[in-house]
């Protein structure tokens, strides 16, 4: 039985999150391998232990940090060299990791503005910029980018994680652009409200959506090779109406 | 670490209580977030499939453990298994069967989670031969309130790990479970089911299959006339060879959210009963069941206990051992009948030996489950119940109980200075707790 995901690897950047974890779980389930990267390597471990029981599937696992300081040109020729090994592999790129500080908290300490940015912006571009060339000699894969409707629209309420994933998105566009040569396609997921533990609790969550969902909806995009989409679906029209408010009204508006 | 104000019940929905939710992803989320306890206290809660107040710690904290739900190492040739505690029975039974293994102790709802299990070293259907849960657990990763994670096992503090077996989640917070799962080559079983006239016959009838089936468990028409007294079905079951054809299980359903309080009341339960035994015939009958359905039959209906309205239920379980149960067995039936309070379902099963936990709570005996819609005076009837019990040398099971009194707590459960003495050590300050421990003076003199 040919599974739809047999001869893909799936490297999975920050996949401690609940999201990356459901996706892995799919994603091998459906036939592909993985290749598990973050900063919590014990954990990770666990999350490739429990996929390999449950499927089968070769599971690796490597130490990777979004601070764009460390060696993320290592570690793409890491990825290059295990999907090397087997012939005519795919690599498909799903990155999830981000951080989100309170900006109540950003606007009393900068280096936590900083560490939005770098996380969610530099070390994003710092990683694909790496990868880029190994998807373009390989041709054909897939990447899928977890970003979020905050970066639609700047908003009192996380607007430096907002501007940040709007750099993020813009920087997509473009990449976009460059892989679609090598036949590799850039899907950007712009996630609202998910029920992960980064926004466990928080005030003013409504609609919070399983991060299993989001997990299948990530994947099914994949398959497509769409562009550009949002998760939940609803947040197309939320987000038209919010981009429709002329700035002048929307600074007094409650929802800025 | 997020916390998030929540409104959580016991299964029964008797016992209701506000809290601030944890609900951790990974080992460092659920120490960050131990470490934030303060006098409030905080419980664990797995699958929430306590009846009453054991996983509810009322204005203080709790701790989610549903995302905790990894499997993380299996031996195919031994057969041992190591889990998170949220992994639940119902993901093992489908995850394992198809390869031939089977979780060998498990509680009537596939929604249990493993951590659940050890913290009430459950029973099920199989007692007599298979034990209570905690008999089938190699080790143990526990995480104390000093905030150290340590291995417990028979060999590694053993005291510890036999207050944790057990242990209603007081000892520490269960991280990693290691456990032998059985071998089966069969996928269901053949259920065979006779009619039984009365107490007397039903007891002879569970006595002969304690050492000859592998499951075995009665269905008690708790409104039975007096001279019917103790009347009802006999249920037992034995792997199917490897060819049968199963009937599984049926799709899914949810409990509307507004069931009326009356709805269940004397008389609709009086018909329930009498469909109930009558819809098998009088020689019995045998069918092949899918372990799933046969081990998790009310699993169908989701959120089930919506049933008994908003003012919800009491599910009363004890065991009565084997010498004086069934003169205790009659009383607490007679009590029940007097009382002319509806009991739905009443189940009735067999034990084999005691637990090895300090507050565990099997031993040797008959096993009788009842239920109660709560309504004004049913408190009256559980505290005449919780008598007999007293009466009759036996127990009340704590993973059903909102009602137990401290002084019959304590008689009850003659090895819990023991499980003081480890609480006192592990934890003096009491940052793990729940509205159970509470209500039942569990730490007192600690
Ligand atoms: C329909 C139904 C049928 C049942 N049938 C049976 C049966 O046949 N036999 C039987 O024995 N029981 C039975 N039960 C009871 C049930 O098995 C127990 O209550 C079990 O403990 C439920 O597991 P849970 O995960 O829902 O735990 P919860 O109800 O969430 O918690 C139970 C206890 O475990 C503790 N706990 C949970 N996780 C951890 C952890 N990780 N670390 C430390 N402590 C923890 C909690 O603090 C609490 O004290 C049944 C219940 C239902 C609803």
């Amino acid at each position: 039985m040919t599974l739809p995901w047999t001869g893909h690897t799936w490297l999975v950047l920050g996949a401690s999150s609940s999201v990356a974890r459901a996706f892995a779980r799919l994603a091998a389930e459906g036939g592909a391998d993985l290749l598990l990267a973050g900063r919590d390597r014990a954990d990770i471990e666990r999350t490739a232990a429990d996929i390999r029981l449950r499927t089968g599937r070769s599971v690796d696992v490597l130490y990777f940090d979004a601070d764009p300081y460390t060696d993320h040109a290592g570690f793409a020729e890491a990825c290059r060299a295990k999907v090397a090994a087997v012939e005519g592999q795919y690599l498909d790129v799903f990155l999830a990791f981000g951080a989100m500080p309170s900006q109540e908290d950003i606007d009393r300490d900068f280096t936590l503005a900083q560490q939005a940015i770098t996380v969610n912006y530099t070390g994003a571009v710092s990683i694909l910029a790496r990868l880029a060339p190994v998807l373009e000699s390989r041709r054909g894969g897939r990447v899928v980018v977890l970003t979020s409707v905050a970066g639609d629209r700047g908003r009192g309420k996380n607007y430096v994680y907002g501007s940040a994933k709007a750099g993020l998105n813009t920087y997509l566009q473009g990449l976009r652009g460059r892989l679609h040569g090598a036949g590799v396609s850039v899907t950007t997921v712009k996630a609202g409200f998910l029920d992960t533990a980064m926004t466990y609790g928080l005030p003013g969550m409504f609609k919070v959506a399983p991060p299993g969902l989001c997990a299948r909806a990530c994947l099914a995009h994949a398959a497509k090779r769409r562009e550009i989409a949002y998760f939940p679906g609803f947040w197309r029209f939320v987000m038209a109406i919010l981009k429709a408010i002329p700035e002048r009204w929307f600074k007094r508006l409650s929802i800025r | 670490m997020n916390w998030k104000r929540v409104e959580l019940g016991g299964w029964g929905r008797t016992a209701v209580a506000e809290m601030l939710a944890a609900r951790p992803e990974r080992l460092g989320e659920v120490q960050r977030a131990l470490a934030q306890v303060g006098e409030e206290g905080l419980v664990v809660r797995g699958g929430g499939r306590s009846y009453g107040d054991a996983a509810l710690n009322g204005g203080g904290r709790v701790l989610l453990t549903e995302r905790l739900d990894r499997i993380l190492a299996f031996d195919e040739k031994t057969g041992e298994l190591v889990v998170e505690p949220g992994v639940t029975f119902g993901e093992l039974t489908r995850l394992f069967l198809p390869r031939g293994y089977i979780v060998p102790v498990t509680p009537g709802t596939g929604f249990a989670t493993i951590g659940g299990a050890v913290a009430m070293d459950v029973h099920g259907k199989n007692h007599d031969w298979a034990g209570s849960f905690g008999d089938h657990v190699l080790w143990l990763d526990l995480l104390l309130p000093s905030g150290q994670v340590v291995r417990v096992s028979p060999g590694e503090r053993p005291e510890l790990f036999l207050a944790t077996i057990g242990g209603l989640g007081l000892t520490g917070v269960i991280t990693a479970i290691s456990m032998r799962l059985m071998h089966t080559p069969a996928q269901g079983v053949t259920v065979r089911e006779t009619r039984v006239a009365d107490l007397d016959a039903m007891l002879a009838e569970l006595h002969q299959h304690r050492s000859t089936s592998t499951f075995s468990v009665a269905w008690i028409d708790a409104q039975a006339p007096a001279r019917s007294l103790g009347r009802g079905i006999v249920e037992i079951a034995d792997p199917a060879p490897e060819d049968s054809r199963f009937e599984t299980a049926p799709r899914r359903r949810t409990m509307p959210k507004h069931v009326p309080s009356a709805f269940l009341n004397s008389v609709s339960v009086r018909l329930f009963n009498r469909w109930y035994s009558r819809r098998i015939a009088p020689e019995g009958r045998q069918r092949s069941l899918s372990f799933e359905r046969f081990l998790y039959p009310l699993d169908s209906v989701l959120e089930w206990n919506r049933l008994y309205g908003r003012r919800g239920f009491f599910q009363f379980q004890c065991v009565l051992p084997d010498k004086d149960g069934p003169a205790g067995l009659k009383q607490l039936l007679e009590t029940v009948a007097k009382s002319r309070r509806a009991s739905f379902l009443s189940v009735l099963k067999t034990l084999g030996r005691e637990g090895r936990g300090h507050l565990s709570f099997a031993q040797r005996g008959y096993t009788l489950a009842l239920d109660f819609p709560r309504r004004s005076g049913t408190d009256v009837l559980l505290a005449l119940l919780e008598r007999v019990v007293l009466d009759h040398g036996g127990r009340v099971y704590l993973a059903k109980d909102a009602a137990l009194s401290r002084h019959g707590f304590a008689a009850m459960y003659p090895k819990l200075d023991r499980f003081r003495a480890v609480l006192h050590e592990v934890d003096p300050e009491g940052r793990l707790t729940s509205d159970l421990a509470r209500r039942l003076a569990i730490r007192a003199g600690t």
